[in-house]
């Protein structure tokens, strides 16, 4: 018995740079910026004042009743707009005789947004200045008068797979893993798991997040993780450069759907690209640094291209190495972008410098939990246009990071397999490979 | 066991896997309950069996303000996280939450049972299972910041706003100033965040209970925080199997954990209405989680989880590995939510029981095989109602006869954590042939709940059932070794 082929038959995203495919792959193309000044809060004295805030979105055009997602906090109001768009791609509206039971849910979902007001609040009365800690009677007197609970209830990690379960009738296997910035790679990569296994037909999976709220700011900028060129904005995230200063934040989601390839055919959906690999593994070293030698990222990657059964050091008839695109997790800190480069090196020997690498983070920002599910799409556009969308920003080459990084330019490529890359803070790693649908 | 690939120029196009008409077998090599008994699976099997509870008024901090003040807590006695980490590894705890806390002494009591060694129990030795075939699937919850830590940083950020000045009298004028205490965000950004420690952030990231256990044990393999609510660690065993059946790993520490009992995880609890309201105080009658029971008011939050070594049988066997049971079933599902985010389920439990039937499908037993079951019984009315449809629609006559193993009536629910305790309890009683005590429910209708003494029986498969808020829905199927 063979193991089935997985598809991905519809993809979806809400991004910082529009809230459809092709707007947004037209802008990546461009080499757009969707960074802005933060104002979904005063951020104006915070030690980074911008991120790639997401703008002019409304969900409710994308469901079928708002009123059934009438506490849908922003994760989850992502999360509906991206998964609509891939559900409408796959055709699954229209699908006839669907098995609920035999549709599943995988996300890489973040937690939703803290209601910060009402719990600053809550905190600040409650504290009992004298024994210098919270008085717990106190406390909770304030938060039951301040503190609303459907703003509470809907931060559960889970809430998203809840909503979009109830808006597509799912009712199949359903999971939420948060690992953080790997999270959404690792959703996909499990979903297909779940597939090859044959606990349900169809998926949908991805991811959705937002940290664009006061304590989200506060912690990374904490971590020092985030870029600090506020007069600068426009050229901050600059993965790759030698004068990168670390990553902006952005938020959004991105869903696909995933199904066997006999189920795909079966009901005559169109598979826009095929899963190959899947590569998983944890850093296991310390919280805050990576390991130096990228053990772990370049173990994920090497498992990947071991399930798709691809070989990293060859090439076919022209040359050219077997994966033509990467996805570069590509945050543009220091230290992720050293040792993502250093990972690439260290699998592919020297094909490494013949595979161009970008990242998008350069232009919507890090989405956290929902950058590696878009990143997924993007490779998927890129097979299917032939285009890659550059690394923008990248003016000032850093000489120790010497890969192809499709600087600040789309650039016209023969692509067929392409792999992208997660790493979470915490030390997960997750690559996927896919390649062009067959057929 | 899926095939390890082996590059073949020929197959690069299309590849077609094959794969043994045998799935790759997975056994429970260890067992790391972490519970208000203590740490470990002897404390909680002896309290399980002798009928005890641990559901009392929360002695953390006042619970006064809150309408469910009891919980199940694991006293400071019974566990000091700094005891069951490598010397080398005492500073990080700094940064564990309480939930880290838990995953990584749960941890600890699993590699220590399966009789592991790791990089934690010797860094000389050469370890049991290979780090790079090590993989850790924990569940985890929404981790609450410490709210005394949190707010003593937030303080430095106050403002006074005295909007009448003068006009009041000296002596309430602390007062006024109390009640018109607010945040000045300007003031925050630009000095009070610095109050807080650079790493405060990797605290409560979810993922950070896996992420210390696999530092710490040297896992390298797969690893995934699933985050679920009460079905958290049974997804994340269901994953350990997929993992090890994959061929991905060989070993995986497995479970979740989970620590609501604070103010915040208090608040979001009672918030949701599944919580007991009870002071807790001079043996209130309504102290009592009575799962299936019609007098069943609602849970009470339990501190813990469990982590379990889950292993591919043929590892085991080649170290001989002590063995509890062998995972021959699982399966998830997704329930209907009238309400969307799963505060309440579909009453007839369709969902839950279809998980069940899947899970006998993938087992290939049928239910008559079934010798005994361990539900959720949280004794939260609705979900109750929804599990004992299930089971009575599954198991038909014989509902009424199967023995159900309750334990959140001992452990409270532990959240996240919580399927990791009757999974572990399951094992033990396949391992023992004994089934454990039962407590509190007098009138569970058509089901075998009732409160009753521990007693031996012959026990082949047992049946664990987790549904969560939010819908999740897992089931699993141990089968005696």
């Amino acid at each position: 018995m063979a193991e089935p082929r997985i598809v991905i038959t519809g993809m979806g995203w809400v991004t910082p740079l529009g809230h459809d495919l092709n707007t947004v792959w037209k802008r990546l193309i461009a080499g757009d910026c969707g960074v802005s000044r933060i104002d979904r809060f005063a951020a104006g004295t915070f030690p980074t004042t911008f991120a790639a805030q997401l703008r002019g979105f409304d969900f409710t055009r994308f469901v079928d009743d708002p009123a059934v997602h009438e506490h849908a906090g922003l994760n989850v109001q992502f999360a509906l707009g991206a998964a609509r768009q891939a559900w409408t791609q796959a055709c699954l509206s229209s699908a006839k005789k669907l098995d609920q039971r035999r549709i599943g849910i995988y996300l890489g979902a973040g937690e939703g947004v803290l209601d910060f007001d009402n719990y600053a609040r809550t905190n600040i009365a409650g504290w009992d200045e004298s024994a210098n800690r919270v008085d717990a009677r106190k406390w909770a007197d304030a938060a039951f008068e301040c503190m609303s609970p459907w703003r509470e209830v809907e931060q559960e990690a889970n809430m998203p797979v809840s909503h979009l379960a109830r808006e597509f009738g799912i009712r199949g296997p359903a999971y939420n893993c948060l690992t953080a910035c790997a999270a959404s790679t690792q959703a996909v990569g499990e979903a297909v798991s779940i597939l090859r296994r044959g606990e349900a037909d169809v998926m949908l999976s991805g991811g959705t997040h937002t940290m664009l709220h006061v304590l989200g700011v506060t912690g990374f900028n904490r971590l020092t993780a985030l870029s600090r060129r506020n007069d600068d904005m426009m050229h901050a995230s600059r993965p790759f450069d030698r004068t990168r200063d670390g990553f902006v934040m952005g938020e959004g989601s991105g869903m696909v759907i995933l199904e066997t390839l006999d189920h795909a055919l079966n009901r005559g959906a169109k598979p826009l690209a095929e899963v190959l690999g899947y590569g998983s593994t944890a850093d296991a070293f310390r919280i805050t640094d990576m390991e130096p030698q990228a053990r772990g990222p370049a173990a994920a990657i090497s498992a990947a291209l071991e399930e798709a059964g691809i070989d990293p050091h060859a090439v076919d008839s022209e040359g050219c190495p077997l994966i033509q695109y990467i996805s570069a997790h590509g945050t543009g800190t220091k230290e992720n972008d050293s040792l993502e480069t250093l990972a690439v090196k260290t699998v592919f020997g020297d094909n490494a410098k013949k595979i161009p690498m970008s990242s998008i983070k350069s232009m919507m920002g890090h989405l956290i939990a929902a950058a590696g599910a878009v990143e997924l799409i993007t490779c998927v556009l890129a097979i299917e246009n032939q285009i890659l969308p550059p690394t923008i920003n990248l003016r000032d080459p850093d000489p120790e990071l010497d890969l192809d990084y499709v600087p600040n330019i789309a650039r016209k490529a023969k692509v067929e397999t392409c792999l992208s890359n997660s790493f979470g803070f915490g030390g997960q790693n997750d690559t996927l490979i896919v390649r062009r649908a067959p057929g | 066991m899926r095939s390890r690939a082996v590059f073949c120029p020929a197959l690069l196009h299309y590849p077609l896997m094959p794969r043994t008409s045998d799935r790759r077998r997975t056994v429970i090599t260890g067992l790391g309950p972490m519970t208000a008994f203590g740490v470990g699976i002897d404390p909680l099997w002896k309290a399980m069996c002798e009928g005890r509870s641990a559901i009392k008024r929360i002695s953390r901090f006042d619970p006064s303000g809150f309408p469910c003040q009891i919980a199940a807590e694991l006293p400071e006695a019974l566990f000091d996280v700094k005891s069951v980490v490598p010397k080398s590894y005492r500073k990080a705890t700094k940064v564990m939450a309480r939930d880290i806390e838990l995953a990584v002494g749960a941890a600890a009591a699993a590699v220590a049972d399966a009789r592991l060694i790791t990089k934690a129990v010797d860094p000389e030795k050469t370890p049991t299972i290979p780090p790079s075939r090590f993989g850790c699937q924990i569940g985890a919850g929404l981790i609450a910041a410490d709210v005394d830590e949190l707010t003593a940083a937030l303080v430095t950020s106050r403002v006074r706003e005295l909007a009448s000045v003068g006009a009041e009298p000296d002596s309430n004028l602390r007062n006024s100033e109390l009640k018109t205490q607010t945040f000045d965000l300007a003031h925050w950004g630009a000095a009070g965040m610095q109050n807080l420690t650079p790493l405060w952030l990797l605290k409560y990231l979810p993922n950070m209970l896996a992420c210390h256990v696999t530092i710490i044990h040297d896992c390298q393999g797969p690893s995934n925080t699933i985050t679920c609510a009460e079905t958290s660690a049974a997804l994340s065993v269901g994953e350990s199997m997929r993992v090890i059946e994959r061929g991905a790993a060989d070993a995986c520490l497995s479970g979740g954990a989970e620590f609501k009992i604070n103010p915040m995880g208090l608040l979001r609890q009672v918030y949701t209405k599944r919580l007991l309201e009870s002071d807790g105080i001079e043996n209130d009658p309504m102290l009592s989680l009575r799962p299936f029971d019609p007098e069943a008011r609602g849970t009470a939050l339990g501190e813990g989880g469990g982590i379990l070594v889950l292993e591919a049988w043929e590892t085991a066997q080649q170290r001989g590995a002590p063995t509890y049971a062998e995972l021959i079933g699982f399966a998830a599902t997704q329930s209907f939510c009238p309400d969307t985010v799963g505060l309440s389920i579909e009453s007839d439990g369709r969902s839950i029981s279809d998980a069940i039937e899947a899970a006998l499908k993938a087992a290939k037993i049928s239910a008559q095989q079934i010798d005994a079951i361990a539900p959720l019984g949280s004794s939260i009315p609705g979900i109750d109602q929804a599990e004992a449809a299930a089971i009575k629609r599954v198991f038909r006559n014989r509902a009424a006869d199967i023995p159900l193993i309750t334990t959140m009536p001992n452990v409270g629910n532990c959240c996240a954590g919580a399927a990791a305790i009757p999974i572990a309890v399951a094992a033990m009683a396949l391992k023992c042939q004994l089934l454990p005590a039962r407590l509190n429910t007098k009138n569970a209708s058509g089901l075998n709940a009732n409160a009753a003494p521990s007693k031996p029986a012959a026990l082949n498969h047992v049946l664990v059932i987790s549904t969560g808020m939010g819908g999740q829905n897992a089931a699993i199927i141990l089968k005696r070794i």
